[in-house]
């Protein structure tokens, strides 16, 4: 084994990784390429790099839909299903994570396995359940729904981290007196906060585009961004500059969060393998 | 003032037992030391004692009170642990500062604690860096400036200096003795360490597979071991041992021969065992003797100049290796032949069962 990479394999390593980078951005590119388009010039073949941008696009959308309204429903949306999950992983993974007992890795591995069903699978009973609760088309509803189905992950996530945690530091806290709760809170949650975060990051990413509930449980009043970008796509016909320039709006956001946020994203999707 | 009380003590993981009733009971101001080989359940142990593991059956009173259900904050203890387990995200100051805070200690009281522990340790240039930034010894003083600002009625210690170097770790010994006899407080200090065993203990608790083999003085277990997994496990370098064939023996002494033929008269009375019975005799390095060769009953094989001490490892006529320690200036050389000597005095013999016979008279150290 060379102890020193060679300058060769690093320069295609880098190469290679450039390659995939922009191979994955190219769509997102097209994207905010083609909502500064005319719709004439967005379905020209071939496809034109350059041309005179307008925001005829970006008038139009803003003219036919409230984007405000989408944005306000996609962030409240996003918030309480974070927020709330993280009330109810915090502690359960605290427990596994520090009291395990036999059962904790098959509930852990159960819990991540929901996650592989199918969506539509739950469609109807969901469905049914919102309706006869009357919380179809309302934040509260899609908010509870996209915090169930995160869930797991976000168990799963905290769990990872709160691992990591060495089991002496929360027992020091308990020979000082802490209650369970003061040792969660005082201890175990400042020592965890860049995992806490990376998490509900995550979880912001993952509500923010989640669209299979969104369009099936609202209609007008909580539909958020993903159901606006879908108003773009169905009732005549493909508009393509508009359909771009709507979808860019609609992650704008979250790209921008994401952008800003890089650092501890990565070390969150990595599982807290990477110390 | 503390006393504890361990009353058949057990403990349970699922299916195994690893403390298997255990009775001991601990004086006020005492230092008493948990020493076993790894795996023995000294920490568990001590987790039980301070609160952090479930006691499965049996009693645990301090103070004459039974404290089984209570929380191990108020148990008034405190504990200092392998890892030291600082709370990272805190300086010195406040690591010192949250027990007492949690206890509803006013601020200013928190201060005076904190700044005169701080000095005592020697830590004052410190108070405001993080765990981080110390160095191990450093990180070890705040563990114990923790433990020791709260005030606590016992001290609970899991082998504190096993991660520090050799040097530190014999300050630290010193200091920690030192610290104990200011303070005064009942202490329980787990180690696998002879050296702190020895050096520090009113009393040690010799654990193995989670039951007790001795209790007693440090000079109490090196004189009257009680059985053989004692008289092996305290004293270093360890114990010799051979076989020999029990005579008779009467309240003054027994006899026994030894393989080469040699009659040995020692003064233990032995246990109801018969005449011929195949039994352990036991004699430390350092009381065996070196003679120059009368015979050829041993060759020097091996040499080890401490400096102080020389253990020379001798192989006898039957080809058992016998370790014995004499002083940094024999001349003496590997494949010389020489002799043993085995002063009777200073003779353990051990039945079949491992059990050590009575000495007739105890060693006046070790009354
Ligand atoms: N949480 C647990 N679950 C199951 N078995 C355990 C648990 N904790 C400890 N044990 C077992 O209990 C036994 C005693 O462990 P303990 O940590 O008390 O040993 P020790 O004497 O402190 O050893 P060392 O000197 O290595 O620290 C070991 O065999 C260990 O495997
Ligand atoms: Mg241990």
């Amino acid at each position: 084994m060379a102890i020193k990479t060679k300058r060769s394999t690093k320069i295609a390593v880098t190469c290679l990784g450039w390659g995939i980078a922009l191979w994955l951005f190219f769509p997102i590119f097209w994207m905010i390429l083609t909502g500064f388009k005319s719709e004439v010039q967005a379905v020209s073949t071939p496809p034109k790099l350059i041309f005179a941008p307008t925001l005829s696009s970006y008038a139009e959308v803003f003219e036919r839909a409230s984007y405000w309204h989408f944005t306000f429903n996609t962030v409240i949306i996003s918030v309480g299903a974070t927020v709330g999950a993280l009330l109810l992983a915090i502690p359960a993974a605290y427990s596994m994570a520090f009291m395990p007992s036999k059962r904790t890795r098959g509930t852990l591995l159960w819990m991540l396995s929901t996650r592989m069903l199918p969506p539509v699978g739950v469609l109807v009973p969901i469905y049914l359940l919102a309706r006869s609760t009357h919380l179809l088309d309302t934040c509260t509803g899609l908010a509870i729904v996209n915090m169930l189905t995160n869930l797991p992950i976000i168990v799963w996530m905290l769990f990872t981290f709160f691992r990591e945690v060495p089991a002496p530091i929360l027992e020091a806290g308990r020979m000082d007196g802490a209650t369970r709760w003061q040792e969660m809170t005082m201890v175990l949650l400042p020592l965890a906060l860049p995992g806490i975060a990376s998490t509900a990051l995550l979880s912001l990413i993952l509500c923010w585009n989640e669209a299979f509930w969104s369009l099936n449980l609202t209609s007008s009043n909580a539909a958020p961004l993903t159901a606006f970008i879908a108003s773009f796509s169905s009732p005549e016909g493909l508009f393509f500059g508009k359909l771009s320039a709507a979808s860019t709006l609609a992650v704008a956001p979250i790209l921008v969060l994401g952008w800003i946020s890089q650092k501890q994203l990565v070390r969150g999707l990595t599982f807290g393998a990477v110390k | 003032m503390a006393t504890l009380e361990l009353k058949s003590l057990r403990k349970t993981y699922l299916t195994e037992e690893i403390i298997k009733g255990i009775s001991l009971s601990i004086e006020d101001r005492e230092f008493v030391v948990f020493v076993g080989p790894s795996g023995c359940g000294k920490s568990t142990l001590l987790r039980m004692i301070a609160g952090l593991e479930d006691i499965t059956s049996g009693d645990l009173l301090i103070d004459g009170q039974r404290v089984n259900d209570v929380e191990p904050g108020k148990r008034g203890l405190a504990m200092v642990f392998q890892s030291y387990a600082l709370y990272p995200h805190m300086d010195v100051y406040k690591n010192m500062e949250f027990g007492l805070k949690l206890a509803g200690v006013p601020e200013k009281e928190r201060s005076e604690k904190i700044q005169h522990v701080a000095a005592t340790l020697q830590l004052e240039p410190y108070l405001h860096h993080k765990p981080g930034q110390l160095s191990g010894g450093q990180r070890q003083r705040v563990a114990i400036g923790r433990a020791i600002v709260r005030n606590p009625k016992v001290f609970l210690f899991d082998e504190p200096l096993s991660n520090l170097d050799a040097a530190l770790r014999g300050q630290m010994r010193v200091e920690l003795s030192a610290l104990h006899r200011k303070l005064n407080a009942t202490t329980i200090y787990v180690t696998h360490d002879q050296v702190e065993a020895m050096t520090m203990a009113d009393k040690i608790v010799v654990l193995q597979k989670g039951v007790v083999e001795q209790i007693g003085s440090p000079l109490e277990l090196y004189h009257h071991p009680r059985n053989l997994f004692v008289a092996k496990f305290i004293g270093s370098p360890p114990m010799n041992f051979f076989s020999a064939i029990f005579q008779n023996g009467g309240h003054d002494g027994s006899s026994v021969q030894l393989r080469d033929g040699t009659l040995l008269h020692v003064p233990v009375s032995p246990p109801d065992i018969l005449p011929g019975t195949k039994i352990t005799v036991g004699i430390r390095p350092e009381h065996v003797e070196l003679a120059p060769a009368s015979d050829d009953s041993g060759v020097v094989e091996v040499i080890e100049r401490l400096g102080a001490i020389t253990l020379v490892h001798v192989r006898c006529a039957d080809g058992q290796i016998i370790v014995v320690q004499t002083d940094g200036f024999t001349t003496l050389e590997v494949d010389t032949p020489v002799s043993l000597k085995l002063p009777p005095q200073h003779c353990h013999l051990f039945a079949p069962d491992g059990l050590a016979f009575e000495a007739c008279r105890r060693h006046p150290l070790a009354a």
